[in-house]
């Protein structure tokens, strides 16, 4: 079955593929990480206050974000972000934000309501007596989760937060709805300039497949080291 | 110094976990706290630098209400040094960093001073050589003079020891008790919650004896084991004291 496949059509749009699409892939991957964790940090902390208005309102964000397909979510993050930018603004059109710029706050937005569920248990992982002592050499609430507790819980959770990040990887192909140049998306338009379909598709899955499985092998002897430091 | 006074607290709407305490502990004096388990005597420790807060009645921290809203609690606790029944050091940060963490962020001490005074308090401690090691790396008894000298950094005005020894393995008891005997005979002000007889006898002034949430016994340490005057006490002493 392989007689009519043209294994040269890979070959020839590798640079493509990989120096535009997969920068593009990993670029956003790394950046909707970095902005998820940070957000998703906040929304815990929101969640593990004191303030019962607070938690509430991160309890409603992490529920909403969760109940929606990504798909959905990255849809209307497009066609709406240029009208909250205009109402924010006060501008007297809709601002253009551009495709990456849309797809990357949607993505932090999303991930967060998932990184904020594996930081609120990496924060509820350490016990008690943690914040209780920082509290007792007078450090202020900021300086007790700031040098304290979430150093502690970010390196507890580091294994799940690199996990779903593994699973934020293949949920950036999405993008395809808004027709950026992602590794399937460029693998996608190869395929069709050169119907190519069958070859382009199996590739982009097998790179997918290939970077995904030594990425878990990688956090699973991360995982094996840190459990024997603790 | 510390001025504890008809303090109430509940846990909930129907358990009192402490009935109008009061007592006081003046500068220089060594108190002992001790009493069965579930008494409140770690609650009520942990009252007097607002980690845990309670319902009624007040407590004075040198001439400050703790109980005030109005109070800077982060900074009124940095002038308390705590030490807690299983240690509290950071695990993921070196012993000298331990010492030197709220040295810097909360006293604004440079880090040569800092690290200064670290060495110094370790030293004294006996644990310098362990200044680059992490906490999970000492025994017990070694983390817990660590914790003291962590207190002792921020030159407290006085020191508070919720249960310190009862964690540790019988033979590193008496390295942490000889560190907090120096510390009262040189003069600091001490609170101490502890069923360490033997420690009391030699170093505190009074003693206090609590049986659910009550202060039931509050008396000079030699009428204290002389004669105890509630029966609640005697009983307590001669359970703990008969082997």
């Amino acid at each position: 079955m392989f007689a009519n496949f043209d294994f040269d059509v890979i070959r020839r749009s590798l640079g493509y593929l990989f120096l535009d699409g997969m920068t593009f892939t990993l670029t956003l991957t790394a950046l909707s990480a970095l902005g998820g964790i940070i957000f998703g940090t906040l929304i815990a902390l929101m969640r593990l206050s004191g303030f019962k208005l607070l938690g509430r309102i991160a309890g409603l964000y992490v529920d909403f974000m969760r109940s929606l397909p990504l798909v959905l979510v990255i849809f209307w993050f497009y066609f709406l972000v240029p009208y909250v930018g205009q109402w924010v603004t006060g501008a007297s059109r809709p601002i253009s934000v551009g495709a990456f710029t849309s797809a990357l706050v949607t993505f932090i937005m999303f991930e967060a309501a998932y990184f904020s569920e594996i930081m609120r248990a990496g924060i509820q992982s350490i016990s008690k007596g943690q914040p209780a002592a920082a509290n007792a050499l007078g450090l202020t609430y900021a300086q007790t989760m700031r040098y304290v507790v979430l150093p502690q819980a970010f390196r507890n959770m580091l294994p799940v937060l690199l996990t779903q990040t593994i699973v934020l990887f293949q949920d950036t192909s999405l993008v395809y709805v808004l027709s950026m140049p992602d590794f399937l998306g460029a693998a996608s338009k190869v395929a069709q300039r050169d119907g190519r379909l069958v070859e382009m598709y199996l590739f982009a899955a097998v790179v997918y497949f290939t970077v995904s499985c030594a990425a878990s092998f990688a956090v699973r002897r991360l995982q094996a080291r840190i459990s024997i430091v603790r | 110094m510390i001025e504890i006074r008809h303090v109430d607290k509940w846990y909930g709407p129907t358990f009192q976990a402490l009935k109008d305490c009061t007592t006081s502990v003046a500068k220089g004096e060594v108190v002992v706290v001790c009493g069965p388990s579930g008494s409140g005597k770690s609650t009520l420790i942990k009252c007097v630098n607002a980690l845990e807060p309670f319902q009624g009645g007040e407590i004075i921290l040198d001439g400050i209400k703790v109980n005030d809203p109005g109070t800077d609690l982060p900074k009124l606790r940095a002038r308390v040094g705590m030490v807690f029944q299983h240690f509290e050091l950071f695990p993921h940060l070196k012993i000298i960093e331990n010492l030197c963490l709220a040295q810097e962020k909360v006293l604004g001490r440079s880090r040569d001073e800092a690290v200064a005074k670290a060495e110094m308090l370790l030293e004294r401690v006996g644990l310098k050589d362990h200044a680059q090691k992490y906490p999970a790396e000492l025994s017990g008894g070694q983390q817990q003079r660590v914790a003291i000298a962590r207190a002792l950094a921020m030159d407290p005005i006085a020191m508070l020891f919720d249960e310190p020894t009862s964690a540790l393995d019988p033979e590193m008891i008496s390295e942490v008790l000889d560190v907090m005997v120096d510390l009262a005979r040189e003069g600091m002000t001490m609170m101490v919650v502890s069923h360490e007889m033997g420690f009391a006898r030699k170093v505190a002034h009074r003693v206090i004896f609590m049986d659910r949430g009550e202060i039931v016994e509050d008396a000079k340490k030699e009428d204290f084991f002389g004669s105890p005057r509630s029966d609640r006490a005697q009983k307590f002493l001669s359970k703990i004291l008969s082997h």
